[in-house]
């Protein structure tokens, strides 16, 4: 064990630190759930691309710089503490990129990674349907196989930034005798193609942060495919899941959110001090915040040397997702009366960035498999409880 | 920057474990409660020959030349089975302090603890009570002005009855004419030592208390069957279960960096063994609470070997500082000018 950085490591943070301080807009852009913030964080995707720190653990050829995971966490701490924007591609670059890496022909990797790294095709995600949200194995959505194409009829929803973006990869049923996780094939869709209707659907903020998307003998080649016929469901399940679980969610972001809670209390002792609840919050909030660092940085560590994930993961979602809720929570306790207002409101002096904090942190128990289906994992294949 | 341990770390935990789990039965445990001193020479001597009471002793004292981290997994592995002799406190604080006072003290008690002939203990003035006094063969007293070394004989005990009955808990009275082996700024920094080494043993053994209770809670609930079913099928059960297994997994490697800084003398440690020591001894309560609740009646009888692990869980918590204590200590860093909180302050 030795947790120092090395002379290489140090050298990474202050390429990244010195190129962020030159890079990151002065002005904050608007939110990528509007149609001019999205242009906005496409642009900013390019810029980071030039820079080739678009995904820095991507091979070199890529746009990537080849970096191990400890050189990833050290991106993110620079990303976070210097406030760059909002990752728009992060279903792309996190999401389907490993799994393009793993899965992927060669003629696809070329044709995908490249767009997808300079930010110039956005991706959003079609999973869940109406009636396949935690049983995900209970997607109806076909794929008719019809020749050299698919045939698709049906309809996905909760897809995250699908309303701006270019394309879509999810899970669909090509067998339509089959049940369950089988007979599903994992393909990707062109959100322009003829056929696909995309419904905005407001978030708790109002605005459409995800869609629904309806197919309509949506037809696509059958190269869109990634992995086998009917092997979707392992494609979605054991493509580099920990670096899923790992990498959408860096510690950084919540050493930051810890850091302005600190501050936040800092600013608004006296009153925050009549309820002794809250100082507690807030040292617990740096505590967690702070556990999640270091069981990430062993998690790492641990990978590099050829260790493998287990289900211990799903440890990881329940932990960064209650964090954060937590932490909004207890901002939103400090802020009182102000903690409802919109920033842009006369009354509410020093309410920041909170309250969009606390709406998005009370999606985090529920996304990327809820926190129920989470603690399900956890017992049945980490403890080992029986399953029925 | 690697936050792994190494193949020997790792192996020589194993064969604590083995060894532990076979010799440290809860039946044993059980009988030692029957006894005068709760405490078995055999078992220290299989400590002694396994060099687990010297494994903190330097090499030329007899001992194996180790450091906290070395021990922080063996710990653990004490936790696990709930271990009564006092093996962790001798080596992860008094060794260390026989260390620091350096002298004829040392050299005098460090073989003699590597060899298992002797069993040093320490009280601080944060401990209400001392653990194990009666089996010191020379304690070190901590009192505000100095720290004593003090044998058999200059120092009268009285018992404290704890709910634990694995846990021998005294107050300690000077004899007259005592004198402090050393005063001042040395003194109070060795004192400040031991407490963060206390509270380091404290939550290693905590997580293995947790890991304990987990795995007590499990094979009952996989064994008990109610509406015709192992009542470890259903979720309220199970996620009862996941909580304690994410408070755990969350708390390890706060304890492992805590270990790394106590070993290494780093100025910021008491940040980190105040981390460690909440995390751990949490994560423990929490595997006590819901332990005892999917064990249903059964949990609440003496019969059940659960309550061995969760009253010494209970008491960890509150021993070698509170949490109110180790809070303080954490928000003393944290709420000065210039705290470093954030993303690239934690290993800085």
């Amino acid at each position: 064990m030795h947790l120092e950085y090395t002379d290489k490591q140090k050298a990474f943070r202050a390429e990244i630190r010195e190129w962020l301080a030159a890079s990151v807009p002065d002005k904050p852009l608007k939110t990528y759930d509007t149609e001019e913030g999205f242009q906005q964080h496409r642009e900013w995707e390019a810029v980071l691309h030039r820079g080739n720190w678009t995904m820095v653990t991507w091979p070199e050829e890529l746009g990537g710089r080849g970096s191990d995971l400890v050189e990833w966490l050290i991106f993110e701490e620079e990303y976070y503490r210097a406030g760059a924007p909002k990752r728009v591609n992060m279903n792309g670059i996190c999401l389907l990129g490993p799994t393009l890496m793993e899965y992927g022909s060669e003629a696809q990797k070329a044709r995908i990674l490249p767009k997808m790294a300079s930010g110039e095709e956005i991706w959003a995600q079609a999973w869940s349907e109406p009636n396949a949200g935690s049983d995900m194995a209970a997607i109806r959505t076909r794929a008719d196989r019809q020749g050299d194409k698919y045939v698709i009829n049906g309809q996905k929803i909760w897809s995250t930034r699908a309303v701006w973006a270019d394309w879509c990869f999810g899970i669909f049923r090509t067998d339509p005798e089959s049940e369950r996780h089988h007979g599903l094939t994992f393909i990707l869709v062109p959100l322009d193609a003829p056929g696909i209707t995309v419904r905005p659907i407001p978030q708790l903020d109002g605005l459409p942060g995800f869609a629904e998307i309806f197919f309509d003998d949506v037809e696509v080649p059958v190269e869109n495919r990634l992995g086998d016929e009917g092997a979707g469901w392992s494609v979605a399940m054991a493509t580099a899941g920990f670096e899923r679980g790992l990498m959408l969610r860096a510690p950084a972001r919540f050493q930051e959110t810890a850091r302005r809670l600190v501050e936040l209390y800092q600013a608004n002792r006296e009153s925050a001090d009549r309820d002794p609840a809250i100082r507690d919050a807030v040292i617990r909030a740096y505590l967690d915040a702070e556990s999640y660092c270091l069981t990430t940085y062993q998690t790492a560590c641990r990978l590099q040397q050829g260790g493998k994930i287990g289900p211990e993961s799903s440890t990881n979602k329940i932990f960064w997702s209650e964090l954060d809720q937590s932490m909004c929570a207890t901002a939103m306790s400090i802020l009182g009366a102000r903690a409802e207002l919109q920033p842009h409101a006369p009354a509410a002096a020093g309410v920041g960035t909170w309250l969009d904090d606390f709406l998005f942190a009370q999606s985090g128990p529920i996304y990327a498999g809820s926190n129920e289906i989470q603690r399900n994992i956890i017992a049945e294949r980490m403890l080992g409880m029986p399953r029925k | 920057m690697d936050f792994t341990f190494s193949e020997d770390q790792l192996l020589f935990r194993e064969s604590v474990r083995d060894f532990l789990v076979n010799e440290v039965s809860p039946e044993r445990i059980r009988e030692s409660w029957e006894t005068e001193t709760g405490r078995g020479e055999s078992l220290w001597q299989q400590l002694a020959e396994m060099g687990l009471t010297g494994i903190t002793v330097p090499e030329d004292f007899g001992g194996l030349g180790m450091s906290e981290l070395d021990f922080v997994l063996l710990a653990q592995e004490c936790g696990y089975v709930a271990l009564p002799e006092p093996l962790v406190n001798t080596v992860m604080v008094a060794v260390p302090m026989l260390r620091e006072l350096g002298g004829e003290l040392a050299r005098q008690w460090l073989p003699a603890i590597a060899a298992g002939e002797a069993r040093v203990l320490v009280g601080l003035q944060q401990n209400l009570v001392v653990e194990d006094a009666h089996v010191a063969d020379l304690l070190l007293l901590v009192r505000e002005e100095g720290i004593y070394a003090l044998l058999p004989g200059q120092f009268s005990l009285e018992r404290n009855e704890s709910v634990d009955p694995s846990r021998r808990l005294f107050s300690v009275t000077l004899a007259e004419g005592a004198k402090p082996l050393a005063s001042g700024d040395a003194a109070a920094g060795i004192a400040r030592a031991a407490l963060n080494r206390g509270a380091l043993a404290c939550a290693a053994q905590a997580l293995g208390l947790a890991q304990r209770m987990i795995d007590l809670s499990v094979a009952y609930t996989c064994e008990r069957s109610q509406f015709g079913k192992t009542i470890g099928s259903f979720q309220a059960v199970k996620h009862h279960m996941a909580d304690v297994a994410v408070k755990l997994e969350y708390a390890k490697a706060p304890v492992y960096r805590a270990a790394y800084q106590v070993t290494r003398n780093v100025a910021k440690a008491s940040l980190a063994v105040s981390h460690a020591k909440l995390a751990a001894c949490e994560a423990a309560s929490l595997a006590a609470k819901n332990s005892i609740q999917v064990h249903g009646a059964m949990g609440y009888t003496w019969e059940v070997d659960l309550h061995i692990f969760m009253k010494k869980a209970w008491a960890l918590a509150n021993t070698w500082g509170d949490a109110a204590c180790h809070k303080a200590r954490v928000a003393d860093v944290i709420f000065a000018a210039g705290a470093p909180v954030g993303a690239d302050t934690t290993f800085a």
